[in-house]
């Protein structure tokens, strides 16, 4: 019988094998270099040996997926794998939860990962994973799409960027500890810009040029069927990179979503240097010096952006259910969502009025969702200016203290809606729908 | 003499290029300032400031694919044509049957590479801090840049005319219509419409103007043509002047004081 959903076709094979075999030219280059650098092990074996072992490893494996091996014989992510990483990692409170964890182990355990050793292994995991994931049809279904591509090659590249800042952060931190001068001060003579600045362009440019024709072959762009108004498509998306913000609809209504929040992050972006006033780090990497921006930035663009265009792109599913990564798209899932308004909880549940019955008048109706947020924009910064940020205040003067805290409010009001959606199904804190106005 | 040195002499040569090959230090200041390409660039600058593990190159790659999106982009545009009829089966001859189809592919990877690599300028401009003084307001202009790029991938978006994109389309434009006060789905539009005489409408809203039209039609994807060939390019080159000047005038790459 013909499998229409084959996990394993041949030439998806074929694909393995040279996955593979580009894996193992990366761990041979990685062996050669360990064993110029790295020296010998504690006992007197190299380090290198150690490598040697993965690199054959991984040769023997792409030889093996080029030989066809029988049913039966090949390498799969195995089922109970697949089993439990929908049933436990198939929901956004988890996946944003990682991302934040994620985000505080980065940077709490910095000087470890950093290591090339260790920095190396966890690139390693994260290909075999990938080419573990590969052997499965759903997966391949979404990674595969030739608009998804390039997010794949993003996140790779965002942490191998991400791996560079923090190593060269760490290392001017240590040195400006201990009194040396920054990595950017040590042989800093000038140069002409001809040859040295314009043979590196001249190379840049060569490489771009062969990698996007190569790109263009390899991968055709995608194109469906003609546009037809009649015939919608489940689920609808936007373009990817604004797949965050389509994302924000589960926890926002549009006003807010897809006009408001988009203003404020390019308000907020815009107003970053007029409002950091520290004066240390600037035109050399630093933690330490700039922990408050660094890590601000950092949450902003990796867990609240980039970690939420791949929920929007990989994650989302017909309807805009969450789907696991091995999860077929059933356009059936149904999730229940029974989720109340702040009002509601105010007036029934605290209230003990029984449903229905109510404040008719929308304001009174609204007031305690009204009063909390007018509280948290108006009465917060104020507070937080006389206590916990005193020094900011200080430092910033009003005007300067006040945009920045209520940009922070304003970054913060995403992750705090979709605590309260998750632990109360709280839909709107003001729901005046007669207005549109809900929030 | 060789055919080398000869060209090299003749008046021809010497007309374009007007000094000796760049081989000595004297030559290599004046290609710089005489190449018009060239002196975007200073003459010398510090080695740590152009170290690739430094600036990523992402900035320059970025520029690089500007240049890209323009050159296929004009190739595409002898070959498209923006109407309901044509659209679509343009860009499918383009995949199936046009010799130089590749350029749509390339237009596209590129378009996507774009969005990315000016993401990664701006982290690597905030990771190093140059945003600081200085160079504050040459990281507005950086943010207006990104925001046109992000614009013109959307406005390309709708021209091939396919299911992906008109829906993308409709998805990203249903935001405009809950703008507050301009929208008719947004909150605050009331306040224009008074008894009898309605200002904000679905004829009149943001909606309608960002797509010429209640829906995504035709009258759209002429304006997204425009504004994603012409208006936004022009704007987009202006403002990547005044980013490289600024550079240059507030003090050149970043560097620690």
């Amino acid at each position: 019988m013909l499998n229409s959903h084959p996990d394993l076709t041949a030439s998806v094979l074929i694909g393995l094998g040279w996955y593979y075999l580009i894996l193992f030219a990366m761990n041979m280059w990685w062996t050669v270099r360990s064993f110029k650098h790295d020296g010998e092990f504690r006992n007197g074996v190299p380090k290198a040996a150690f490598w040697s072992v993965v690199t054959s490893l991984l040769l023997m494996t792409s030889a093996y997926h080029f030989t066809y091996p029988p049913d039966g014989f090949l390498i799969q992510m195995p089922l109970w794998f697949k089993d439990f990483f929908n049933a436990y990692f198939s929901n956004p409170v988890l996946y944003f939860l990682l991302t934040i964890v994620g985000l505080v182990f980065m940077i709490a355990a910095r000087e470890w990962w950093i290591k090339p050793t260790v920095a190396w292994t966890l690139l390693n995991l994260s290909l075999l994973f990938m080419g573990l994931s590969l052997t499965d049809y759903d997966f391949r279904q979404i990674v595969g799409k030739p608009d998804n591509v390039p997010i794949v090659a993003m996140l790779f590249i965002v942490a191998f960027f991400t791996w560079i800042y923090f190593t060269r952060a760490v290392d001017n931190d240590r040195r400006i500890a201990e009194g040396r001068p920054l990595f950017e001060q040590e042989d800093n003579e000038k140069v002409l810009v001809w040859p040295d600045l314009v043979y590196t362009e001249l190379i840049c440019m060569v490489v771009l040029t062969a990698v996007l024709i190569f790109w263009g072959i390899a991968l055709q762009a995608p194109l469906e069927e003609p546009a037809s108004s009649m015939k919608t498509p489940n689920p609808s998306k936007a373009p990817w990179y604004f797949l965050g913000l389509q994302e924000m609809l589960v926890y926002f209504d549009p006003w807010l979503a897809g006009v408001v929040l988009p203003s404020i992050i390019l308000g907020g972006l815009i107003a970053v240097p007029y409002i950091d006033f520290n004066k240390r780090g600037n035109g050399y990497y630093s933690f330490r010096e700039r922990s408050f921006a660094v890590t601000t930035y950092l949450f902003g663009f990796l867990p609240l952006w980039v970690a939420l265009i791949v929920l929007g792109t990989f994650l989302r599913g017909p309807n805009w259910n969450f789907f696991g990564i091995y999860e077929y798209w059933d356009v059936h899932k149904v999730e229940a969502a029974t989720n109340k308004n702040l009002s509601q909880f105010f007036w029934e549940n605290l209230g003990g009025i029984p449903k229905g019955s109510g404040p008719s008048d929308i304001l009174l109706r609204e007031s305690p969702g009204i009063l909390l947020v007018i509280g948290y924009f108006a009465a917060l910064p104020p507070l937080l200016g006389l206590t916990v940020l005193r020094t900011y205040f200080a430092r910033m003067g009003v005007i300067r203290f006040l945009v920045f805290s209520n940009l922070i409010l304003w970054m913060a009001i995403l992750p705090i809606k979709m605590l309260l959606r998750w632990s109360f199904s709280l839909k709107y804190i003001v729901g005046i729908p007669e207005y549109f106005f809900n929030i | 003499m060789s055919v080398g040195d000869y060209i090299r002499n003749s008046q021809i040569w010497k007309s374009v290029f007007r000094h000796p090959a760049p081989t000595d230090r004297r030559n290599r200041v004046v290609v710089m300032l005489t190449n018009f390409f060239l002196h975007l660039h200073p003459v010398s600058i510090k080695q740590q400031g152009i170290a690739l593990s430094y600036t990523w190159c992402m900035g320059g790659i970025t520029f690089f694919l500007f240049l890209v999106e323009t050159i296929t982009g004009v190739l595409l545009m002898f070959y498209y044509r923006p109407t309901l009829e044509w659209a679509f089966y343009d860009i499918q001859a383009l995949r199936d049957v046009q010799t130089l189809g590749i350029m749509r592919e390339i237009h596209r990877w590129a378009a996507h590479a774009m969005v990315i690599t000016v993401w990664l300028h701006m982290y690597r401009v905030f990771l190093t801090g140059s945003y600081k003084p200085p160079r504050e307001f040459n990281w507005v202009i950086g943010v207006l840049l990104l925001v046109l790029t992000l614009l013109l991938s959307f406005t390309g978006y709708l021209l091939p005319w396919d299911q992906l994109a008109i829906w993308a389309i409709t998805v990203g434009s249903n935001m405009a219509k809950a703008t507050p006060g301009l929208g008719t789905e947004g909150p605050g539009f009331q306040l224009f419409n008074t008894s009898g005489y309605e200002l904000i409408t679905n004829a009149s809203d943001a909606k309608f103007l960002l797509l010429g039209g209640r829906f995504v039609g035709e009258a759209t994807l002429n304006r997204f043509y425009i504004l994603h060939c012409v208006a936004i390019p022009l704007v987009v080159s202006g403002l990547i002047a005044i980013h490289f000047w600024r550079v240059r005038k507030d003090g050149g790459i970043s560097q620690p004081l």
